[in-house]
């Protein structure tokens, strides 16, 4: 057996380029002879009826070729299909209101950027300003300003999920407890901004669009159907690097399609680079939400059953894959958590704030921060330690793989051996005696906890639980499921390795990993194996669910990469087998080349089956393609359409997430520090340790920007509040806490490698732990955190108001 | 996010400058270090006609002492002034609220002059120039004049120098012998402007407080002199019960707005907590050398 790459922390090949400025971003594709720029023009009013447009002032300057309005974009593009049977119409600008601040109404093209947005100010558009509504539940009251009159409420989306017995559950139980949690908007802010390059070739009717998109490639025929195109006269391609996405890049499409009409319109090669201000205005977040929860137990702590009921703000209009800000987790709605009984009343509305979508830990981080919450105020509720709570109604080692009563088909774990490592890490026996000693000094000191199910390569098939079971069931609708990735693997007449990938990276290593796999597979080492990841539909396999998201590399675009190496031995086997006129079965491929089975006997390494292979196809054997190519395509069987009863397995691959945190909050200044964090992770087996590392630290930055810093506040009016890095704060390294991270490995018994994803990691569970550790801290004073972020601000206002309580409540 | 069209110009000496300044008649801005005006110039909420560039002004980057003052050219980087040794013995406050200034790269670029003369009340500079009752040097066309900081901050991001004015130098007095400082500030992220900051200096004269200076950053339209809670400690000394008073005192004295980062109770708030830590810590430094 030769050296094991697949578990060690190998330098990713990526970063030289990145660290010396080599990158290749859109930014800097090479220029397109002719190219000019764009300038978007954007609605300064959260709702407003447009009332017509005067470009003329615009079109008189110097080096401006065109500007297109909302009327050309009724004229010649389609509205988007969203995921919900409402008539929302959504067009890729404006057509007949602005519905947010910040929307696209025109844009402007011009010989350079400056200009752009100087011809962009002398476009006049005409509003009649409409009352505008931010707040969710405020959308759906009597007599809210509507946003689309076709739809004649505020309600995008409304279903109730039924699982189990929950009205039972609740009847029989020894307590219930309440909470209303409110959970902010934000977004991930990459590095890298949304960036479209659109190329129009009237010759042969194809449309070439170079962008910064992730995926799920389902938008590419979304955006043809849109521009009135064949899928197959679309070209998307994607640069080598993106600058960071998390999700935030899925909903670049909007933009593929309104630059990809200018390029239309004007004949000429059109490019946009959105800038910071555009992105916090206008690119996408997760939702905003307001959840009323329900938890019924028994007087033991046994969780009987959960209500959840949801108003998911989705913005000015449901954009796809919205409402997953409800349903991606449908799977997993009961977290670790053995209870059989949910109920799950989701309302998704739209308000006059910017559009949402996929955002790290899409609806896992808004899931948990309620769930974790929930155990917590039962554990305060019976007076037991929040720990025993959680270890009470575990699921059990030994029911895996298991059916959630919502569909989801866990498939491997030892949530309690994982929990136990965390608590043992952070000497939680220790903390709790600690936080004693400094109670009883008056210190307000707080430990937390958090557990969650991290879901991996979501089944496309999820989505359509939004739509009734009713018009599921009708004949002309098309079930929908699926989790794939293909790969393919090319050996050179040297012997030469090359690996073709299609996965989008944006940042997370890729050709590192798929080195690493391909060379474990192979026996040969990860710096023989060239490994390509570009995408280009014109030449590159991909399907439906194609892309980056939802931590799907680590899970399904390994196990491509590791299937095509599986078949490309298969086949050099049954070379060798033919050339050494002895069965395959008497063979095997290992170190590198193929050999006997048993005793001694001639061997052949790549390097001799290639160079025969390719320099002598004479000697294959009979019905043998030549060439040594070989693809695999990867998918998930367990990825099935949603059932009659709502139930879907939402996510394939299951992993599970423990932490614990000690937290002490300024009693004068209510600031919080973080006094200690530990995280504990199973994704399966890890291929490479530093990478998942950097992953587990990004996505606990991006949780505490949730939990501390980072909002998309609106005032009453639908104006944006944090528009610049000024007002929406960003946690930069300087506010990083140390982070203790330690894996148990549970390998999935779905992937040829045992591994999941693992990319959202401590993003959805940060901001529960976080608040978890500030509630406990707050404790003796009452207050209990609710909202998010916990600015220091308003954290102080809890605190005097709670303490202003307490003074009433002593006072006769 | 890109700036409408403006002239540039980059002179090689004040006067060169201070004729250009006056043949745009108002419309040109001054150009130091950037890291405010030119976020202004890509959001477009300023349009100045051209930009006056002073990085190629020669002799205005310099750190000096003369007359018990520290004198500190307009152009001279915040980094500089964090490692500056005369910085650190003679003006020791300026150095401390130096490492609160942005992070590094912006200190590596950030001026004190561009830093006073843009006035935004929740920086550091503008508190320390208040505390210590320094004063700035403004050169136009008619000559030179030296303003104080109670007379130059007018406004929000507003100061009393003219359009065709340019601060060439700051001077701040040097800290007396048995003196203490202390700039606390609490803001959301490091580096970030503050929600509230606090500039103090106290000297002791045995059980007396011979002198006491307090300014508040990020309390109001422009940095607050603290005068009151600073009479407090000079006629009470610097017991805990003086200084609890103070701050008590300066709460009442400031009147801070509401915005995204803070309510205005909070800040008031802060004020007399800040106001009481940075006392302290001044009142032991003050001790240690006294």
């Amino acid at each position: 057996m030769g050296e094991r790459w697949i578990g060690r922390p190998l330098k990713r090949v990526e970063d030289a380029h990145l660290l010396t400025g080599r990158g290749a971003f859109i930014d800097d594709h090479p220029p397109v002879p002719g190219v000019h720029h764009a300038a978007i023009v954007r609605s300064p009013h959260a709702h407003a009826r447009i009332l017509g447009y005067d470009v003329s002032a615009a079109l008189r300057m110097e080096g401006v070729v065109g500007v297109i309005t909302g009327d050309d974009v009724a004229r010649h593009t389609k509205p988007f299909s969203v995921g919900v049977a409402a008539p929302v119409h959504y067009y890729c600008a404006a057509t007949d209101k602005a519905r947010f601040v910040g929307e696209p109404v025109a844009v402007v093209v011009a010989r350079d950027r400056y200009l752009a947005e100087d011809a962009a100010e002398a476009v006049v558009v005409h509003y009649e300003p409409l009352p505008a509504v931010v707040d969710p539940e405020k959308a759906l009251e009597p007599g809210a300003p509507v946003l689309h009159e076709a739809v004649g409420s505020n309600l995008a989306s409304h279903r109730r999920l039924v699982y189990g017995d929950p009205e039972r559950a609740f009847a029989e139980a020894d307590v219930v407890v309440r909470e209303r949690f409110r959970f902010p908007k934000y977004g991930s802010t990459p590095i890298e901004t949304y960036g479209v390059l659109a190329r129009w070739d009237p010759l042969e009717g194809v449309l070439t669009v170079w962008s910064n998109f992730m995926g799920p490639f389902i938008m590419h025929p979304l955006t043809a159907r849109v521009l009135g195109l064949p899928e197959n006269r679309l070209r998307f391609v994607v640069p080598p690097d993106i600058g960071g996405s998390f999700g935030i890049k899925t909903s670049i499409y909007p933009y593929i399609a309104l630059i990809g009409l200018a390029a239309m319109r004007t004949g000429l090669p059109v490019k946009w680079i959105e800038d910071r201000r555009e992105h916090l205005l206008a690119s996408s977040s997760g939702t905003d939400r307001v959840a009323y929860r329900e938890l019924a137990a028994r007087r033991d702590g046994t969780v009987l059953g959960m209500r959840f009921r949801w108003f998911d703000n989705v913005g000015g209009y449901i954009r796809s894959p919205e409402p997953g800000c409800s349903f991606r987790p449908t799977g997993n709605f009961v977290g670790p958590y053995r209870f059989q009984h949910l109920e799950v009343e989701a309302s998704t509305v739209m308000t006059n704030k910017s559009l949402t979508g996929p955002n790290r830990g899409y609806a896992c981080g808004h899931l948990y921060f309620e769930t974790e919450g929930m155990m917590d105020r039962l554990a305060e509720t019976l007076g037991m330690d929040p720990a025993e709570v959680r270890r009470r109604n575990l699921i059990p080692r030994d029911a895996f793989p298991y059916r959630t009563p919502t569909g989801g088909l866990y498939d491997s774990g030892d949530y309690q051996a994982a929990f136990d490592r965390a608590l043992e890490l952070a000497r939680y026996g220790e903390l709790r005696r600690e936080q004693a000693r400094a109670r009883a000094a008056g210190r307000l000191y707080g430990i937390g906890l958090a557990l969650a199910v991290d879901p991996s390569v979501s089944n496309m098939g999820y989505v359509a639980t939004a739509l009734d079971p009713q018009f599921r069931a009708k004949p002309e609708y098309l079930p929908k499921s699926g989790a794939v990735d293909g790969a393919t693997i090319k050996v050179d007449p040297l012997g030469r390795v090359t690996v073709v990938m299609a996965t989008t990276p944006q940042g997370q290593g890729h050709r590192t990993v798929v080195a690493q796999v391909v060379a474990d597979e192979l026996g040969i080492r990860p710096e023989d194996v060239t490994v390509v990841d570009e995408m280009d539909t014109f030449t590159r396999f991909w399907s439906i669910s194609s892309g980056t998201y939802s931590s799907r590399f680590g899970s399904v675009g390994t196990s491509a990469a590791a299937l095509a190496a599986r078949k490309l031995k298969a086949k050099l086997v049954e070379y060798a087998a033919h050339l050494m006129e002895v069965p395959a079965g008497d063979l095997e491929f290992r170190d590198g080349g193929v050999h006997p089975r048993r005793g001694k006997g001639p061997s052949y390494s790549i390097k001799d089956l290639a160079g025969r292979a390719h320099w002598h196809t004479q000697s294959l054997p009979e019905g043998m393609e030549p060439g040594l190519q070989v693809s695999g395509v990867f998918g998930f069987r367990v990825a099935e359409a949603v059932d009659a009863a709502d139930r879907v397995n939402s996510s394939n691959t299951y992993g599970f997430i423990a932490e614990v945190m000690a937290v002490e909050v300024d009693p004068e200044t209510a600031v919080i520090k973080i006094l200690k964090y530990v995280t504990v992770h199973d994704a399966g087996t890890i291929i490479n340790p530093m990478i998942a590392e950097g992953q587990i630290y990004g996505g606990a930055l991006h949780g505490l920007g949730g939990a501390l810093y980072e909002e998309l506040a609106y005032d009453e009016d639908g104006q944006l509040l944090t528009g610049t890095f000024m007002d929406y704060l960003v946690p930069t390294a300087s506010e990083a806490p140390v982070i203790e991270i330690a894996h148990v490995e549970s390998p999935s018994p779905l992937t040829p490698l045992g591994s999941k994803g693992l990319g959202e990691s401590s993003s959805m569970t940060v901001p529960a732990v976080v608040a978890n550790a500030v509630s406990d801290a707050l404790a003796p004073l009452g207050v209990r955190i609710t909202e998010l972020p916990m600015a220091p601000s308003r954290l102080w206002e809890l605190i005097q108001a709670a303490r202003a309580g307490a003074v009433a409540r002593s006072t006769p | 996010m890109k700036p409408p069209r403006f002239d540039y110009h980059a002179p090689s000496s004040v006067d060169e400058a201070l004729a250009l300044l006056a043949r745009y008649g108002g419309e040109a801005k001054v150009l130091a270090g950037g890291q405010s005006l030119v976020p202004l110039l890509n959001f477009r909420l300023a349009r100045p006609a051209a930009l006056v560039d002073l990085n190629r002004v020669s002799g205005l980057a310099y750190i000096r002492e003369a007359e018990g003052q520290v004198r500190l050219g307009a152009m001279t980087r915040q980094r500089a002034i964090e490692f500056s040794p005369v910085v650190a013995g003679r003006v020791p406050l300026l150095g401390e609220a130096t490492r609160l200034v942005g992070h590094l790269p912006i200190r590596t670029r950030g001026t004190i002059g561009g830093s006073i003369a843009h006035a935004d009340p929740s920086a550091e500079y503008p508190a320390v120039l208040t505390a210590l009752d320094g004063e700035v040097v403004a050169r136009s066309p008619r000559g030179e004049r030296l303003l104080r900081a109670g007379e130059l901050f007018r406004s929000y991001l507003t100061t009393s120098l003219a359009p065709d004015e340019i601060l060439t130098e700051v001077r701040l007095p040097a800290a007396p012998a048995g003196a203490g400082w202390a700039f606390e500030e609490l803001s959301r992220r490091h580096g970030d402007f503050a929600i509230v900051g606090i500039a103090a200096l106290v000297v002791r004269d045995g059980p007396r407080c011979a002198m006491a200076r307090l300014a508040a950053a990020g309390a109001g339209a422009v940095p607050v002199r603290l005068r009151a809670a600073e009479e407090i400690l000079e006629r009470e000394g610097l017991g805990d019960a003086a200084i609890d008073a103070a701050a008590a005192r300066a709460a009442d004295l400031v009147s801070p707005d509401s915005d995204v980062h803070a309510s205005a109770a909070y800040r008031r708030h802060l004020t007399g907590v800040l106001v009481r830590r940075a006392l302290h810590r001044a009142a032991a430094r003050a001790g240690a050398r006294g």
